[in-house]
């Protein structure tokens, strides 16, 4: 018996309707076999539009439904629930894309129109062979694992956990609090950094229901939303970690001092560390590259001292394997890296620093002791913040890392705060968006700061006069005044920009997320969905997701949160039904599928001599279906019969 | 088929874009509103690696001027690496194309990312200015012809 | 009771399918015993005007084999058409254009140089070609016109029923032949004498890992007899051929070549093998893939031996 196919051309206002003759289309989908009805509809994602479509499925019987309007990525959902609505199995329902596809790519009416008729017979020639399919509903587990503990994951993890779910936070470095622990003051308010976030560190360190898994990292993850398994590596810290009351003798004890990560380099920790006194947990690390122990079998002060046996130098790498239903990563950015640019002198000129290491010299539990002082001890007299390092930048990277302005400027008011110096700021444009952001903008051009805007084209010590000598000279183009200037000061603080963290694309492959061209992770929709990914269960949050300032962090952590609670207190998700089925009847026990699958979802029933599917595990990649020899495998929706049909369709005309 | 010296040839291209990353990245194309030749006419599936070589033939067998095969980035494939199968039977299939006598623009194993609707849309335009210069497959006239 | 009328006709053919019928052996009288011949040219002396002159449908079952490559065989195609009740395409060439179909990776004119003109023993200075008409003193003669394509048998005329096979094998033969005159055929369109699993159904040979790591011809390795041919580098056309040979060419150590042509649920047997082998290289990086894949000598020769002419692309540009 022929099939019924309803067919609608939607204009979506002008975004098709413009380009696209809607009615033109219409009239030629009547034509096509097995349509019974084909109308155009100014918004067919409507209510009125849907009602219109559940009414000719039940007045006319329809029994496959095409509609041609914007890409099924974004209203396929909303359409199939429409016609599960008149009693039509939703997979009975095939979209064309005519819109993000067809009238938003060319301007040529006739051309469009064309595409469009071309796209709608090809969807109406496919939907004759559609069938209906059942949603497969998996149970969602409530564990939740976090990637990443800075303050976005401590905000994420502490939401979770409030609400009673358990939280698996796994963190690289051996604390949690990532770079706002290292942090002095934030704009715009200038809060003490560490006041704010030592105490929801503590919270997260005491929760019951959080488990941090820190000196760890996510080898290994598979499953689907609902139901992953993440594999985790606790890197060995040497240090039992229940038995540690974090003392702190084996630090005070331990002999060698090195140069400290936590501190930029410009001081010193021991070989056995905390990376600053607040660090949560509190159980130090053993820097086995550094360790007399590790380097040349001797010493071993800390354990000596250690009064509770925490030390153990025989601590191996361990694997845990957890199973939870939904991921956040909030892993965060890195720092560009100064010294690319070599005209700016970083890593070569002792006085040219990044705005982190001003930060270490500022914290009042940094190398000085909060003194801003040069490299011999002395303080400056004069200071230059260049905007925009490595950011805005057509040779490095082309966006604006968004917080640079706002922490040049809390800068600017810390040297004034605790020098007598002068501040020159090389800025470009001054972005100051957020909430008081502007504000404190106009607080600093009230500090008698001088403001220059042009880029810095070079910091030299090369003098061209003799109050340039032993000075750091800043040459830049003064835009508003159509100069070039050379100011002679004696620090430097680079503002570099955020960039992705330097191990972004295997943790991108790890979890199987996509990137944008940028390389930060990429979200499902830049303004609706800026937590979510294409892939279900699946978060982002902070930094990673593309450079922002600590609001804006806090902010996505607790939307991440979000997401994950309603996940996870809908109970149950249901998975699109496109698996691969074995047609018993035609396998020919050939074997060439059962390595393809990267699931290991095929196995081989050597008593009946064919291949097996293991529909729990099948992804629907479609991979086997492709090499079948003897067509013996289907895909669920994507059938050999529906893509022909489609293929047929195109070429016909 | 008779082709008018004056009406400009409009090649027709099957594209097999992957939903993930192709078909995504062809959408934010859309999207930005990026004007580019409406030439390639997209048949999604979950992945490359879904794409039969004998989809392929089908189309240029039946009036199709060239097929463009588009999926992630290898190493970035959301189901871990069908692509790599795509790379294997499109490099076996192109061998068995140039003896069949189509020319190697016509048909294309392209990566595109879900981030890049520009690249798409210019992937689109080389590939349909190339067959536009090849002019028409035409293979079932072909046929009739060489009968 | 009348005995059915059976017809066999050969067009482009080697005439190995004649000799299937032999192969029946002793069971060839018994068959005999059954059916009434009325036309076989490749054993007795039949003339076309004797097939112009049956009437429409007089003929039961004629079985046609060897592929459509001249007026002549296209000619007889569309007389035996009117004259049969069910018309068999019989072996590979009729079914799928067989070896005759590789016809179709040239053309006429390059086959005639090759033939009349290029071949180191040939001697035509005078440069004479075989023409469909000469006038000679006593009057005109003609041969049949040589096509440029090679065609199956249904793609030239209505056929009801497909035996493949190069040949198809003496067991089977004789079990299609009871099936035409005892009865129990299934619808018409349906391959028969042959399995609806691929061959790798029936080989005998261990198959255990499918992982392809270079690819020779067979004179290039020792085999290993118990061994599934694929996973030694030979390419075997097992895993896309219908089965119901008895794989006898893979108990003599050699690789099926396909002579059974695709299998029920594949519109392109050449193109399904192509993916199939290619999709188990063992090779992720483009550079390791394209060493495997320029290890495949001659695709369309290796995947299409016996079924260019029933694929997708029929010919290869001409």
């Amino acid at each position: 018996m022929a099939e019924k196919i309803g067919v609608y051309i939607c204009h979506c206002g002008t975004n098709i309707g413009k380009t696209v003759d809607c009615k033109a289309v219409a009239e030629y989908a009547c034509l096509l076999p097995n349509v019974v009805v084909a109308r155009d509809y100014q918004y067919t994602c409507s209510d009125p539009g849907q009602e219109m479509i559940k009414n000719d499925i039940r007045e006319l019987g329809l029994t496959r439904v095409v509609v041609a309007s914007c890409s099924p990525l974004m209203h396929e959902p909303t359409f199939r629930r429409a016609v599960e609505g008149a009693g039509l199995n939703p997979f009975l329902f095939q979209m064309a894309n005519i819109r993000e596809q067809c009238s938003w790519i060319t301007e040529d009416r006739e051309l469009a129109t064309a595409r469009a008729k071309v796209i709608v017979s090809a969807a109406v020639m496919r939907v004759n062979f559609n069938e209906p399919l059942q949603v497969q509903k998996v149970p969602v587990n409530p564990n939740v694992l976090i990637v990443g503990g800075g303050i976005t994951g401590i905000e994420a993890a502490l939401q979770i956990a409030d609400s009673g779910k358990k939280v698996y936070l796994v963190e690289k470095e051996a604390t949690i609090g990532g770079f706002m622990a290292r942090f002095d003051k934030t704009f715009p308010t200038l809060d003490c950094a560490a006041c704010i976030l030592t105490p929801k560190m503590v919270s997260v360190g005491q929760h019951p229901n959080i488990e941090l898994l820190s000196y760890s990292d996510v080898t290994d993850f598979s499953g689907y939303v609902g139901n992953f398994t993440a594999r985790i590596r606790r890197r060995p810290r040497y240090v039992d970690e229940d038995k540690c009351t974090g003392c702190g003798q084996c630090e005070q004890k331990c002999p060698l001092s090195v140069p400290s990560e936590f501190e930029c380099g410009l001081g010193k920790r021991k070989a056995i560390y905390r990376p600053f006194p607040q660090a949560v947990p509190s159980t130090p690390v053993i820097d086995r590259e550094h360790c007399l122990c590790f380097t040349k079998g001797v010493c071993k002060v800390c354990q000596k001292f250690c009064p509770r046996g925490a030390i153990d130098f025989e601590q191996e790498e361990k694997y845990v394997d957890v199973q939870v239903g939904s991921v956040i990563l909030a892993t965060g950015f890195d720092l560009f890296d100064a010294s690319r640019i070599k005209e700016y002198g970083y890593g070569r000129l002792p006085n040219v620093i990044t705005s982190l290491e001003f930060e270490r010299l500022t914290h009042a539990s940094g190398p000085t002791a909060g003194k801003i002082l040069l490299r011999n001890g002395k303080p400056p007299e004069s200071v230059a913040i260049v905007h925009c390092v490595g950011s805005r930048d057509l040779n490095y990277n082309e966006y604006c890392s968004r917080v640079c302005c706002m922490y040049s400027l809390k800068t600017a008011h810390l040297v004034h705060e605790k020098t007598e110096a002068k501040v020159y700021e090389f800025y470009i444009d001054m972005r100051a968006f957020g909430k008081g952001y502007e504000e404190f903008y106009k607080r600093l051009l009230h500090e008698d700061v001088t403001f220059i805007r042009g880029r810095v084209a070079e910091v030299t010590d090369v003098p061209q006069n003799l109050s340039e000598k032993g000075k750091l000279i800043v040459v830049a183009e003064d835009t508003l005044l159509g100069i070039v200037r050379r100011v002679p000061v004696d620090l430097v603080v680079l503002s570099v920009g955020l960039e992705p963290r330097r191990d972004v694309v295997q943790v991108a492959h790890t979890f199987r997320i996509s990137r944008s061209k940028d390389g930060f992770f990429l979200e499902k929709h830049p303004k609706l969905a800026p937590v979510s990914t294409a892939g279900d269960g699946i978060f982002i949050a902070g930094s990673c997701q593309g450079p922002k300032d600590i609001p804006d962090s806090v902010a996505q952590g607790a939307a991440a949160a979000a997401n994950v609670l309603s996940l996870v207190d809908r109970r149950e998700v249901e998975l699109e039904p496109t698996i691969a089925l074995i047609h018993e009847e035609s396998c020919s026990g050939c074997k060439i599928c059962i390595g393809l699958c990267p699931y290991n979802a095929i196995s081989f029933d050597e008593a009946g001599k064919r291949a097996v599917i293991a529909t729990a595990l099948c992804k629907g990649c479609g991979v086997c279906v492709a090499a079948c020899p003897s067509g013996a495998i289907e895909q669920q929706n994507f059938t050999g019969r529906q893509l022909l049909a489609e293929v047929e369709a195109i070429c016909a005309q | 088929m008779v082709i008018e010296m004056t009406e400009r040839f409009e090649p027709k291209i099957v594209g097999f874009l992957c939903k993930w990353c192709a078909y995504t990245g062809a959408d934010l194309a859309g999207t930005s509103r990026i004007k580019y030749p409406p030439n390639v006419y997209p048949i999604r599936v979950n992945c490359s690696g879904r794409v039969d070589p004998t989809l392929v033939l089908k189309a240029l067998s039946t009036g199709a001027d060239g097929v463009l095969i588009a999926g992630c980035h290898p190493g970035d494939c959301h189901y871990t690496n069908g692509n790599v199968k795509t790379i294997r039977r499109f490099m076996v299939l192109q061998k068995m194309l140039d003896q069949f006598g189509i020319e190697r623009e016509r048909v294309r194993l392209e990566w595109v990312s879900a981030s890049e609707g520009e690249r798409y849309a210019r992937i689109v335009e080389s590939m349909t200015e190339e067959i536009r210069a090849l002019g028409p497959l035409n293979w079932k006239a072909k046929l009739e012809v060489a009968a | 009771m009348t005995k059915p009328k059976f017809a066999f006709n050969w067009a482009s053919s080697c005439g190995g399918c004649e000799i299937a019928i032999f192969e029946l052996g002793t069971k060839l009288v018994d068959v005999a015993n059954k059916i009434d011949i009325v036309f076989w040219p490749a054993v007795f002396d039949y003339k076309y005007s004797d097939l112009e002159a049956m009437p429409d449908k007089s003929i039961d079952v004629a079985f046609f084999n060897g592929a459509i490559q001249n007026s002549e065989n296209e000619h007889v195609a569309k007389l035996l058409r009117a004259k049969s009740k069910m018309l068999v395409a019989f072996g590979a060439c009729a079914y799928c254009g067989g070896i005759p179909a590789l016809a179709n990776t040239t053309n006429r004119d390059q086959i005639f140089a090759s033939s009349y003109l290029e071949t180191a023993t040939t001697d035509n200075t005078e440069k004479v070609f075989p023409q469909s008409n000469v006038q000679v003193a006593e009057g005109e003669l003609t041969i049949p016109e040589f096509y440029n394509t090679v065609k199956t048998l249904d793609q030239t005329v209505d056929v009801d029923y497909y035996v493949p096979g190069c040949p198809p094998v003496g067991e089977q033969v004789s079990k299609v032949i009871n099936q035409f005159v005892e009865g129990g055929l299934p619808s018409r369109g349906a391959v028969l004498g042959a399995s609806e699993k691929s061959l790798c159904h029936e080989c005998k040979r261990v198959k255990t890992d499918r992982k392809i790591t270079k690819i020779v011809r067979t004179y290039q390795t020792i085999q290993d007899p118990e061994k599934c041919l694929l996973e030694q580098g030979i390419i075997c056309m097992g895993p896309a051929t219908r089965g119901g040979c008895g794989s006898i060419c893979l108990d003599a150590n050699m690789p099926c070549r396909g002579c059974y042509g695709p299998l029920p649920n594949v519109i392109d047997q050449g193109g399904k093998m192509l993916s199939a082998l290619s999709s188990v290289f063992d090779a992720d990086t483009e550079e390791d893939i394209q060493k495997l894949a320029d290890s495949v000598v001659d695709p369309i020769g290796t995947f299409y031996r016996f079924s260019l002419a029933r694929s997708l692309m029929r010919r290869t540009r001409p």
